[in-house]
C-alpha cells in the first residue's frame, strides 16, 4: 500500500508533461500564494512522514508493552505511549500510511470511474450520456455513511473494500464536473475546426478537451481527498473500519476517546494530524482555484482604484468653444488601472457636444475609445476605469465625481441608455412587462396600473404591433429586433432629453436594423431628443446623424456635419475608413431604381 | 458548362425538438446550390435563415435529413468517419469568430500543424509547411510559438485562413469570416482571401449576412430566407436587378455611407416596405 502513497502528487505530475510551461508557471504562482505554500508544505511533510515511517522511528507500531501504558514522552518515545504501551509517534506515522492510503484508494476509484465516463458522456452524448446520467443521479441520492455501514455489516471489517465503495459513491462528483465542462468545450469552434481537419475523436479529446478539464480536476481532487479522509477517519472512529490492530488515525482517535479522562494527549495527536491534513487539503484546493482560474488579485486593485477615483485633474477650459446645455464633454481623459498599479489612458482630450434635438454620431473601430467616451457620459465605466481628467456636463450639471445617488437621479430623469446586446440586457426570468413597469414605478412613484398603462403606451410608441402580447412575453419569446424596441421603449420611460445609444443595431439583421433606425428617428424627432450614437457603421451615421465625430486611438481626429465629413473628409484616417466601405463604385441608388426600371 | 465542384440538391436538415419526443424542427427545406471550381459562391441571409447550417452540412458537422451533397462527382452527405477524414483534404472551413475558433491554450504553430499531422505528415515537414503558411498570410514567422491571445482579431482570422489552407483544399466554407472584424481589417482579410484564390484556385462558399461583403467577393450569389433559397444568380444580377422582394429589402435596408444617397435609399425603402415585416 505504500506504493499508492506517491499518488497524492500524481495528478499534478501527470499533467506536467503535456504543457510544461503552463504548469510550471502555475506551480510558481501557487508557491507565491501564502496559503497555498503552507498547505503544500503541510501535505508534503505528512506524505514524507508516511513514506519514510520505518526510518523515522525505531519502534514497530504494534509493539505493545503493557507495563509502560500511558507512559509520558521520553527519549525514544517523543509523544509518549498509548493505553497498550505502544509508541504514539510510530503509530501516527504508520497510521498516516493507512489513513492516507485509504483516502487515496477512494480518490483513485472515484477518478478512474468518474473522469473517463464524464469525458465520454460529454463528448459523445447520446445513450451513454442518458444512462450514465441516471446512474449518477441514483448514486448521488444514496447517503454515503449509511451505505458504508451496511456494506461493513455484509462484507466485514476490511477498510480497503469500504474505501472502494466510497470511491464509487464519490465518482459522480468527478463525472458531473468533467461532463459539464466537456459539453461546453464540445461546441467550441476550435473543436469543430479540429473535426474538419480530420482529427479522430480520441486525438481531439487529448489535444483540446483534456487541457480544459485539467485545472478543475486538480482542484476537485484536493477537495474530494479531504472528504474521503474525513469519512475514512469517521468510519475508523466509530470502530467499523479496519480490524483493530491496524494503526489508523481514526482508530487512534477512537482509543483516545475511550481514555479521555485518563490521558488527553491520546486524543490530541491523531486529532491534530487529521485536522491539519484536512485543512491543508481544503486550503490547497482554494489556493489551486485562485492560481489555476486566475483570481485573487482583484480586490486589491479595486481598493486602490477607489482612492484614485476621487482625484480628477481639472480640465483646462480656456479658449474652448461655448458649451452645449445638454451634453458637453471637454478635455476628457479615461484611464484604466493596470494590475501593477500603473494607469493606462485610453481616451485623450476628447471634446464633444450634443445639443437638444441633435443626433451626434461617434464612429471608430474597436478599441478607438468611442464606447469609453459614451460610458463616461453615463457614469457606467467598468470597474478599473475612471475619468482621470476633464469635465462632463449633463444638463448643465458637472457629472465627473458625481455620487451614485445623484447619478441615479440624472439617469432616471435626463439621460437614457440603449445598449448593444438587447437580449443580454433583458432578464430572462421576468416578463418584458414587469421589466418595464418596475423602473417606471421606481422613477415616478406611479401605481401599478398607471405604470402598466404607461408601459403599454411606450410599447405602442416603438411600433410593436401587439403590445399586450409583448408585455406578457418572456425575453426568449421575442426576437432580437423586438427586444431592442423594448429597450428603446424602456429608455423612453422617464421622458429623457438625452439618449446615449451604444451600437444599438449592430447585433441585428440589416432588415431589422432599418426598422429600428426608423423607430429611433421618429422618437428622436417627436421628442426633440439629443442623441449620442456610438457606432462603427458609417452607413448608420449617414442615415441618422446630423454631426459626426471620428475617433482613432482614443482621440477625436475629425468632427463636423455629416454631409461634410462623409463626402469631403479632411483627415487621412476618415478617408481611409470611407475607402474601406465596400459599397464604393456601386451607385447606391441602383437598388432603389426599380420604379424607374419599370417605366423603361 | 463543366460539372460543378460541389452540388447541393434538395438539402434538408432538421434539429431535434426541445424536450422528450418533441417533433423535429426543420431548418433547411430543400436547398439547391452549385459551386464551380475556383469560383466564389456567396450565400446571404438574415439570422436564423439557415445559411450557416448549409455550410455545416457540407462540412459534415450536422446530419443531413434529406437531399444530396455531391463533391467532385461523389456523394458525401452520408460520409462515414473514414471518408470524412479523407474529405478534410479537400474541404476546409473558416469560422466567423476568430476568438473561439482557435484553441486559446495551443500555440499558433501547434494549431496550424494539427491538420498536417492528421494527414500523417512528420512533425518536421509540418513545421516547415507552417512557416510557409504564415508567410502566405503575411504573419511574422515568430508567430509560431505564440498564443492566440497575443493576436488581434484580424491576425487571428489570418491564422484561421492559414489553417484552412494547410493541406491545399479545393473548397473552403467561409462562415461569416469578416463579420467580427473592423471595417479596414475586413477589407484586408477579403483581399487576402481573393489573392489566395488567384494563386491556389480554391473555391469558396462565402456565407455572410452582409450583402455588400458578399457582392464584393462573389461570382455567384444566392439569397436564403427561412431555410429556402429565394433568389440565385450572378453577383451583378442579384445585387443590381433583384427579382425577389426579400432581396430588394436586404439591399434597400443596408445604409450607405453617403448621406444624400442614403436619403434616396431610405425613401425607396419607405415606398416599398413601410409598415411591413421582413
Amino acid at each position: 500500500m505504500t506504493e499508492s502513497l506517491p499518488a497524492l502528487t500524481e495528478p499534478a505530475g501527470a499533467a506536467a508533461p503535456h504543457v510544461p510551461a503552463v504548469r510550471r508557471g502555475a506551480f510558481r504562482r501557487l508557491v507565491r500564494n501564502p496559503l497555498g505554500l503552507v498547505a503544500a508544505v503541510v501535505l508534503l511533510v505528512v506524505v514524507v512522514g508516511a513514506a519514510a515511517a520505518p526510518w523515522l522511528t525505531t519502534h514497530a507500531p504494534d509493539a505493545a508493552d503493557l507495563r509502560s501504558a500511558f507512559g509520558p514522552s521520553a527519549p525514544g518515545h517523543p509523544l509518549g505511549l498509548d493505553s497498550a504501551g505502544r509508541d504514539i509517534w510510530s503509530r501516527l506515522l504508520f497510521g498516516a500510511r493507512n489513513t492516507l492510503g485509504g483516502a487515496l484508494l477512494a480518490l483513485a476509484v472515484a477518478m478512474v470511474l468518474g473522469i473517463p465516463a464524464g469525458l465520454v458522456a460529454g463528448y459523445a452524448g447520446r445513450w451513454f450520456d442518458a444512462v450514465s446520467g441516471w446512474v449518477v443521479n441514483l448514486l448521488m441520492a444514496l447517503p454515503a455513511m449509511i451505505v458504508l455501514l451496511a456494506a461493513r455489516a455484509i462484507i466485514g471489517p476490511t477498510v480497503w473494500a469500504l474505501m472502494i465503495i466510497l470511491g464509487v459513491l464519490a465518482a459522480p462528483s468527478f463525472f458531473r464536473l468533467v461532463r459539464g465542462i466537456v459539453v461546453n468545450v464540445r461546441h467550441e469552434l476550435y473543436v469543430d475546426s479540429a473535426r474538419v481537419s480530420g482529427l479522430p475523436p480520441w486525438r481531439i479529446i487529448g489535444r483540446h478537451v483534456l487541457v480544459v478539464v485539467r485545472a478543475p480536476i486538480i482542484i476537485q481532487i484536493s477537495l474530494v481527498a479531504g472528504v474521503a479522509l474525513g469519512l475514512q477517519a469517521g468510519l475508523e472512529f466509530i470502530g467499523v473500519g479496519s480490524s483493530s490492530d491496524l494503526p489508523t488515525w481514526g482508530g487512534m482517535l477512537n482509543e483516545g476517546f475511550q481514555f479521555v479522562q485518563r490521558d488527553r494527549t491520546l486524543l490530541l495527536w491523531p486529532g491534530l494530524a487529521l485536522g491539519l491534513t484536512s485543512a491543508a487539503l481544503v486550503l490547497l484546493g482554494a489556493a489551486l482555484r485562485d492560481v489555476l482560474e486566475d483570481r485573487g488579485t482583484d480586490p486589491v486593485v479595486r481598493r486602490r482604484d477607489r482612492a484614485a477615483q476621487r482625484a480628477v485633474a481639472p480640465a483646462v477650459l480656456d479658449g474652448k468653444a461655448e458649451r452645449s446645455p445638454l451634453l458637453s464633454i471637454r478635455s476628457l481623459a479615461v484611464s484604466y488601472a493596470l494590475p501593477d498599479g500603473s494607469q493606462r489612458e485610453v481616451v485623450h482630450e476628447v471634446d464633444l457636444d450634443v445639443r437638444p434635438g441633435e443626433v451626434v454620431g461617434l464612429v471608430g473601430e474597436s478599441g478607438s475609445g468611442k464606447t469609453q467616451t459614451a460610458f463616461s457620459a453615463l457614469g457606467i465605466l467598468p470597474s478599473g476605469g475612471r475619468v482621470s481628467r476633464g469635465s462632463i456636463q449633463v444638463d448643465g450639471q458637472e457629472v465627473v465625481g458625481l455620487s451614485a445617488a445623484s447619478w441615479r437621479q440624472l439617469r432616471s430623469h435626463v439621460v437614457s441608455y440603449v445598449p448593444q446586446e438587447p437580449m443580454s440586457n433583458l432578464d430572462p426570468s421576468f416578463t418584458v412587462g414587469s421589466q418595464l413597469v418596475e423602473p417606471i414605478r421606481a422613477a415616478t412613484g406611479a401605481s401599478r396600473a398607471q405604470a402598466r398603462e404607461r408601459a403599454l403606451g411606450l410599447l405602442r410608441s416603438v411600433e410593436i404591433e401587439d403590445p399586450e402580447r409583448t408585455f406578457r412575453a418572456y425575453p426568449h419569446e421575442i426576437s432580437g429586433g423586438m427586444a431592442q424596441r423594448v429597450l428603446l421603449a424602456g429608455a423612453m420611460a422617464c421622458n429623457p432629453r438625452l439618449l446615449i445609444a451604444d451600437e444599438p443595431t449592430t447585433a441585428l439583421d440589416v432588415t431589422v436594423q432599418a426598422e429600428v433606425l426608423e423607430v429611433l428617428r421618429r422618437l428622436q424627432q417627436e421628442r426633440g431628443l439629443g442623441v449620442l450614437l456610438v457606432t462603427h457603421s458609417l452607413g448608420v451615421v449617414a442615415d441618422l446623424c446630423d454631426t459626426v465625430a471620428v475617433m482613432q486611438d482614443g482621440r477625436i481626429v475629425e468632427s463636423g456635419p455629416v454631409d461634410q465629413v462623409l463626402t469631403a473628409p479632411r483627415e487621412e484616417y476618415t478617408r481611409r475608413l470611407l475607402a474601406a466601405v465596400l459599397d464604393e463604385g456601386q451607385p447606391p441608388t441602383v437598388a432603389a431604381g426599380r420604379a424607374d426600371e419599370g417605366e423603361r | 458548362m463543366s460539372e460543378p465542384l460541389l452540388s447541393v440538391e434538395g438539402l434538408r436538415v432538421s434539429f431535434p425538438g426541445k424536450g422528450w419526443r418533441a417533433p423535429e424542427h426543420e431548418v433547411l427545406h430543400g436547398v439547391d446550390l452549385h459551386i464551380e471550381a475556383g469560383r466564389t459562391h456567396g450565400l446571404v441571409g438574415g439570422s436564423g435563415s439557415g445559411k450557416t447550417t448549409i455550410g455545416r452540412a457540407i462540412l459534415g458537422l450536422v446530419p443531413v435529413a434529406g437531399g444530396s451533397i455531391t463533391f467532385d462527382g461523389r456523394p458525401i452527405h452520408a460520409a462515414g468517419a473514414r471518408q470524412r477524414r479523407r474529405l478534410s483534404r479537400d474541404i476546409q472551413v473558416i469560422f466567423q469568430d476568430p476568438f473561439t475558433s482557435l484553441n486559446p491554450s495551443m500555440t499558433i504553430g501547434d494549431t496550424l500543424a494539427e491538420p498536417l499531422l492528421a494527414q500523417r505528415l512528420s512533425s518536421r515537414e509540418a513545421r516547415s509547411r507552417v512557416a510557409g503558411l504564415l508567410d502566405d498570410v503575411a504573419l511574422p514567422a515568430d508567430a509560431m510559438d505564440r498564443l492566440p491571445r497575443e493576436f488581434s482579431g484580424g491576425q487571428r482570422q489570418r491564422i484561421a485562413i492559414a489553417r484552412a489552407l494547410a493541406i491545399g483544399p479545393r473548397l473552403i466554407v467561409c462562415d461569416e469570416p469578416v463579420s467580427a472584424l473592423d471595417l479596414t481589417t475586413q477589407r484586408t482579410v477579403l483581399d487576402l482571401l481573393q489573392e489566395v484564390q488567384r494563386t491556389t484556385g480554391v473555391a469558396y462558399l462565402f456565407v455572410s449576412h452582409d450583402l455588400a461583403v458578399v457582392r464584393h467577393v462573389s461570382d455567384v450569389v444566392s439569397v436564403i430566407r427561412r431555410g429556402e433559397i429565394v433568389e440565385s444568380g450572378t453577383a451583378v444580377q442579384v445585387t443590381e436587378r433583384p427579382q425577389h422582394p426579400y432581396t430588394r429589402r436586404l439591399l434597400l435596408s443596408a445604409p450607405v455611407a453617403d448621406p444624400a444617397a442614403q436619403r434616396v435609399r431610405r425613401e425607396a425603402y419607405r415606398r416599398e416596405f413601410a409598415g411591413t415585416e421582413a
